[in-house]
């Protein structure tokens, strides 16, 4: 398990070794002026000791050695100064770099995913990955390219100074500091559990939070602000402990370690002192011995650090690895798409024994056989559930069949090109959908060229113009997150606006106009019925007003079509349409 | 800012306690080079081993208080931390169900959504690390100063004059810095935005064939985010370099002035290392105070984002200029006019109508005239920007929230359930209601056939946004949760529109045979929903242009008629 879960951090290094290549200049030169600026760094203790030395009591200062020595140390520091800043800014624009390639790459990852990937996958989890998780891997990031890497030249460094003024005191340093990675690893392993807790419980808070802000009308509707800030409370007190607890645990590690290092001075301050006196300052000068105590603390403090930033790394690694998750999810292939991207529609569409289930074990559409020949206005009704957006979702090839095949003007809509079929598609669903920026940029969605007349024609049309007229700004008017102050209504008249102005070859309306009243439903349909003059259409609707002037209408119960035919014939069927057309009118009876 | 101190109250012992021991701590390591100095002084140069044995003691012992105090300092901060900021957070939730509806359009949900987890987790990262450390490192600095003081005043001087240079530094940067970390925060913002309209909108992005346009916009914003967060990144970077630069050339001032000390006696080799040995004591804490600004920019820019919600107030301000009027009446509207914003038209322009008791009322018209700002405003969901409105006789304005949300049961137009099962959603009409009860309101609202039917029956799980329910379930779920309550005023908004027609009207025939007969408001599309209503409303353009009884409105109003016709002309004659 362990192992396991070992070789998977190691792919996923591996692969962001992958998206680090680009920068493999910037890390080479980051590398290289760590080094010499962490040697500098090390070098101006030593300097400072052979200044020391040189003052040794009064009248017996060297002034001109000491001249010498301190323009040497002001010169290694303004280098080590540069260096440091250039690091600074080298491993900035390599961490930032590489999260926003990874953060391109998921996202135009997400315009090839099936649908059936988006239905499963809530939008918070994938906004999730794409902010929190990438965000948290290029704090990691940043912080293991300043840090690690400083950590282990200062080591090395500081090993190497020290071995050349006493490789004696140097044994004991080396001996005792790795006392303090075994605490932290210890200890370490111990709050692993209790920041798990932490997080679950976060985990449960964010999602009442999620959910009790987004609905908030509806828990001002029914006053039920207290109880549920008593359910928040809840929640925030059991947060409260085990953040308490994960929090102290883990802080502990840093006084611990800095304790075995204080120890660690001491016990270079005693050897170091005792060495000179033996050797009557021949072995080791008081300067030296001054420099040594600068470099035991430099030498053990990288320790702590590198210890923080493993955890910190492992922290990112996992999280990158949610976010290459998503970078790797198989698509399936897709032969359509080499397929020619200029079609001539006539219109006419076949489903030849097609079956489909969204999951295995239940099966929706079996066995449909359907010809609509060009220029048909096809409605399809029946109760919730039966598979009329079904239809809709295989027609766009949001889906793909199961078993059989459907085809436009012949041929199979899996051997067309995918974007050329939808294009030849004008769609309107009940989801109203508008993209952020003003209403003209949401009317000309899909033609982003179209004049300003088109536009108004266009919402004209849609019977959109006189409401956008109103709004304070008219056509330019910012449409915020999830269409702000706008009524359901009058965001489907956009929606349609937008369709009226791409003038497509074929048209879905899937309950396009339910939140629209009846009469301007009826004129926006005869805008729809001079536009589709010719063209093949497909309208799901639950007003059976607004289908009665079809050409065909099926009727579809449990994901097979029961009735078909027109108005007239099917109302003489005394059928299932017969009973659903006559219960709207029950109450005029009643 | 200032405002979030008070919720430390509970916690000021830990968040006075935490520093001090960091600062009791911070002294004994003050200590050592004085010890050091010793060992030199006194040790080396007098070849005096006890010396050195009782100072490696010393040194040993101050290690250890050291270790006890940092525990203690450790637990009060967290203590401190996560106490304040679990008052914060459930302050800041309270306050935000507090927002009336306008507030809540105003803000955006998903920011607010934001502040309360996200910005409270940096936030309260930051007070931690604040209370431990932002007091121990100007105690160190200064704590250096003053012990270099107490060696020679003279030399002493040169720690003044690094002190200044270096607070000059680190507070210019922090102050440059911060407005530029919040920056960063709203780019972010935007690219979250993006993603999560791109994902909402797949199937329409996908039929329009706009992916690459997609990816392109997304590909700008994201740019946008990087380059402010390499400029932000650029200055922090200085931060390091600069303390390093002005440390060491303290360091060259003071060997070359201790080289002349020394040299006529005033202080010894042993004092000048100990000088010295503070010196690298401050660069160290410097190192360390560098990244702790980076958190504490990020926390400040979120305690900023935190407080502007918390001084955000509840309510748009409004008036009232009647208190009482007719107890008879269940509704009145008296020349109301409404607007969303400012600047906007009136979604309702100088309204008056009156209900009484009981009576049921239909409420039609075209797509965006008011029919369901208007009936938001019954329950005081929003202000009327000019007139009053009653209900039970007294002004809308003047009562309790919570007394006037029990008197009404409001299903909205966009059914929204939460998670948990069948029953805990219900039982928000009412918190005490019996099984009974229950599905009694199921079955008025046609909703107890597909319960029954569900394994779990009541206790069915329910999804977060009711996903496992189809639409058409879901309105009826919201209606039975209004029934439940048996309200006196019972708003019922579009909400039928995913029923079919056999569904709908023995939902309307159960609803008018309600022994308590509450007062019924119905928004609807469709005429045949309200035309047995005692009096319908026909609302244009935000103004009533009919009011009266289906009879009488076939009669009188053009737009009613012109509606019914479009519905039913299978059976009219008008077209």
């Amino acid at each position: 398990m362990k192992k396991q879960k070992t070789t998977s951090s190691v792919k996923t290094f591996i692969k962001f070794l992958r998206y680090l290549k680009v920068y493999r200049l910037h890390f080479a030169l980051s590398l290289l002026f760590t080094a010499v600026s962490v040697a500098l760094t090390l070098y101006v203790p030593v300097l400072v000791g052979q200044a020391i030395d040189a003052a040794v009591g009064v009248d017996k200062v060297d002034f001109h050695r000491i001249q010498t020595i301190l323009i040497t140390i002001l010169v290694s520091v303004l280098i080590t100064a540069l260096l440091t800043w250039l690091t600074n800014v080298l491993n900035n624009r390599m961490t930032y770099g590489i999260v926003q390639n990874i953060r391109r790459e998921a996202f135009a990852k997400i315009q090839r995913f099936p649908v059936s990937y988006i239905d499963s996958h809530s939008t918070g989890e994938i906004v999730s990955r794409m902010t929190t998780d990438v965000d948290q891997f290029s704090d990691g990031l940043l912080m293991g390219f300043t840090q690690f890497f400083t950590g282990i030249v200062t080591i090395l460094g500081t090993l190497i100074f020290m071995l050349t003024i006493s490789p004696s005191i140097t044994a004991i340093v080396v001996i005792v500091t790795p006392a303090s990675l075994f605490v932290a690893a210890f200890i370490a392993k111990r709050t692993y559990s209790l920041f798990k807790r932490q997080s679950e419980i976060r985990g449960e808070q964010t999602s009442l939070i999620d959910e009790m802000i987004g609905s908030h009308k509806t828990v001002a509707a029914f006053g039920q602000e207290k109880e549920v800030q008593e359910r928040f409370d809840k929640i925030n007190t059991d947060l409260q402990g085990a953040s308490l607890r994960a929090i102290f645990y883990s802080s502990i590690t840093n006084p611990v370690t800095r304790f075995l290092n204080s120890t660690v001075y001491a016990l270079v301050a005693l050897f170091g002192a005792l060495t000179c006196i033996s050797t009557g300052g021949a072995a080791l000068s008081v300067g030296m011995l001054s420099s040594f105590l600068a470099y035991s603390t430099q030498y053990t403090k990288p320790f702590n650090e590198i210890s923080g930033v493993v955890t910190e790394l492992q922290n990112a690694l996992a999280c990158a690895e949610r976010v290459f998750e998503l970078i790797e999810e198989p698509i399936p292939e897709d032969l359509s798409d080499s397929a020619p991207t200029d079609i001539k529609v006539a219109g006419r569409i076949d489903f030849a024994d097609v079956s489909f289930s969204y999951s295995k074990d239940r099966p929706l559409i079996k066995h449909l056989d359907l010809s609509v020949t060009p220029g048909q206005k096809v409605a399809i009704v029946g109760p919730t559930g039966c598979g009329k957006t079904t239809l809709i979702n295989l027609l766009m090839r949001f889906y793909d069949v199961d078993a059989g095949s459907i085809s436009l003007d012949g041929q199979n809509i899996k051997d067309i090109n995918k974007s050329a079929l939808r294009s030849s598609f004008g769609m309107v669903l009940q989801d109203t959908w508008l993209s952020e920026g003003t209403i003209r940029d949401n009317i000309a969605f899909g033609k982003p060229n179209a004049t300003d007349e088109e536009i108004i024609a266009a919402a004209k049309a849609a019977h959109a113009h006189s409401f956008i007229r109103r709004l304070p700004k008219g056509y330019d008017t910012v449409i915020g997150e999830s269409g702000g102050a706008l009524s359901q209504g009058q965001k489907q008249l956009l929606c349609i606006s937008r369709v009226m102005l791409s003038l497509p070859e074929m048209l879905i309306l899937d309950e396009a106009t339910s939140s629209i009243d009846t009469r301007i439903e009826i004129r926006i349909q005869k805008a729809f019925a001079a536009m589709m003059e010719g063209r093949t259409s497909f309208i799901v609707a639950h007003r059976l007003s607004t289908i009665k002037g079809s050409d065909l209408i099926l009727v579809m119960k449990d994901g097979n079509v029961i009735e078909k035919g027109t108005h007239e014939e099917l109302l003489e069927k005394r059928g299932f349409y017969f009973d659903l057309y006559n219960s709207q009118f029950s109450h005029i009876d009643s | 800012m200032k405002k979030l101190l008070k919720y430390f109250k509970g916690y000021y012992k830990e968040s006075i306690i935490a520093p001090l021991f960091k600062m009791l701590e911070a002294m004994f390591e003050l200590l050592i080079p004085l010890v050091v100095a010793q060992i030199i002084d006194n040790g080396i140069l007098k070849n005096d081993k006890s010396t050195i044995y009782i100072m490696f003691g010393v040194m040993v012992a101050l290690g250890v208080i050291g270790l006890s105090c940092a525990l203690c300092a450790q637990y009060f901060s967290a203590k401190a931390a996560v106490g304040f900021s679990s008052a914060l957070r459930s302050s800041l939730f309270s306050h935000i169900q507090s927002f009336s509806y306008s507030r809540t359009d105003k803000e955006g949900t998903s920011t607010l959504i934001t502040r309360t987890t996200g910005d409270i987790n940096t936030l309260q990262t930051g007070v931690n690390l604040f209370l431990r450390l932002f007091m121990r490192s100007p105690f160190v600095v200064f704590g250096a100063m003053i012990m270099a003081f107490t060696i020679n005043p003279k030399l002493a001087s040169i720690f003044v004059i690094l002190i200044a240079a270096l607070a000059v530094v680190v507070f210019g940067i922090m102050l440059i810095s911060i407005p530029i970390y919040r920056k960063v925060q709203s780019k972010l913002d935007r690219v979250v935005a993006n993603t999560r309209g791109n994902y909402n909108g797949t199937r329409v992005i996908r039929a329009f064939n706009k992916q690459s346009d997609e990816i392109k916009d997304f590909g700008e914003r994201n740019r946008e985010l990087t380059k402010i967060q390499l400029f932000a990144g650029r200055i922090s970077a200085l931060m390091n370099p600069l303390t390093y630069v002005i440390v060491n050339l303290a360091v060259i001032v003071l060997i070359k002035q201790g080289a002349i000390s020394v040299d006529n006696g005033i202080i010894s080799q042993g004092q000048l290392v100990a000088l010295y040995n503070y010196m690298s004591q401050i660069l160290v804490e410097l190192i360390k105070l560098a990244s702790l600004i980076i958190t504490l920019n990020k926390a400040s820019a979120s305690a900023k984002r935190i407080s502007s919600v918390l001084d955000t107030p509840s309510d748009i301000p409004f008036s009232v200029n009647k208190e009482y009027s007719d107890g008879e009446l269940a509704v009145e509207f008296d020349a109301v006019s409404f607007s969303y914003n400012e600047s906007g038209d009136p979604a309702i322009s100088d309204l008056s109508f009156k209900v009484k008791k009981g009576q049921t009322v239909g409420i039609i018209g075209s797509t965006g005239c008011g029919k369901s700002t208007l009936v938001n405003l019954i329950p005081g969901f929003y202000h009327a920007t000019a007139g009053n409105i009653f209900v039970m006789g007294k002004n809308v304005a003047l009562y309790d929230k919570s007394d006037i949300r029990s008197m009404t049961g409001i299903v909205p137009q966009k059914p929204t359930l939460f998670k948990g099962t069948i029953r805990s959603n219900l039982l928000w009409g009412k918190s005490d209601a019996t099984d009974e009860e229950l599905w009694e309101a199921l079955s008025l609202a046609q909703a107890d056939g597909f319960v029954r039917e569900k394994e779990g029956a009541l206790d069915e799980p329910v999804k977060q946004n009711g996903s496992n329910f189809s639409g058409g379930q879901r309105q009826r779920l919201t209606i039975a949760r209004a029934l439940v309550r048996k309200p006196r005023i019972l708003i019922l908004d579009d909400s039928a529109s995913a029923l079919d027609y056999a569904t709908e009207s023995a939902l309307r025939r159960a609803v008018s045979n309600l022994d308590y007969t509450p007062t019924t408001f119905i928004v609807s599309q469709r005429t045949s929903s309200i035309m047995h209503a005692d009096l319908i409303l026909v609302l244009e353009d935000g103004e009533l242009v009919g009011s009266g009884t289906h009879d009488e409105l076939i009669e009188s109003c053009e737009v009613y008629r012109e509606i019914f016709n479009s519905q039913f002309s299978a059976g009219g004659e008008a077209k």
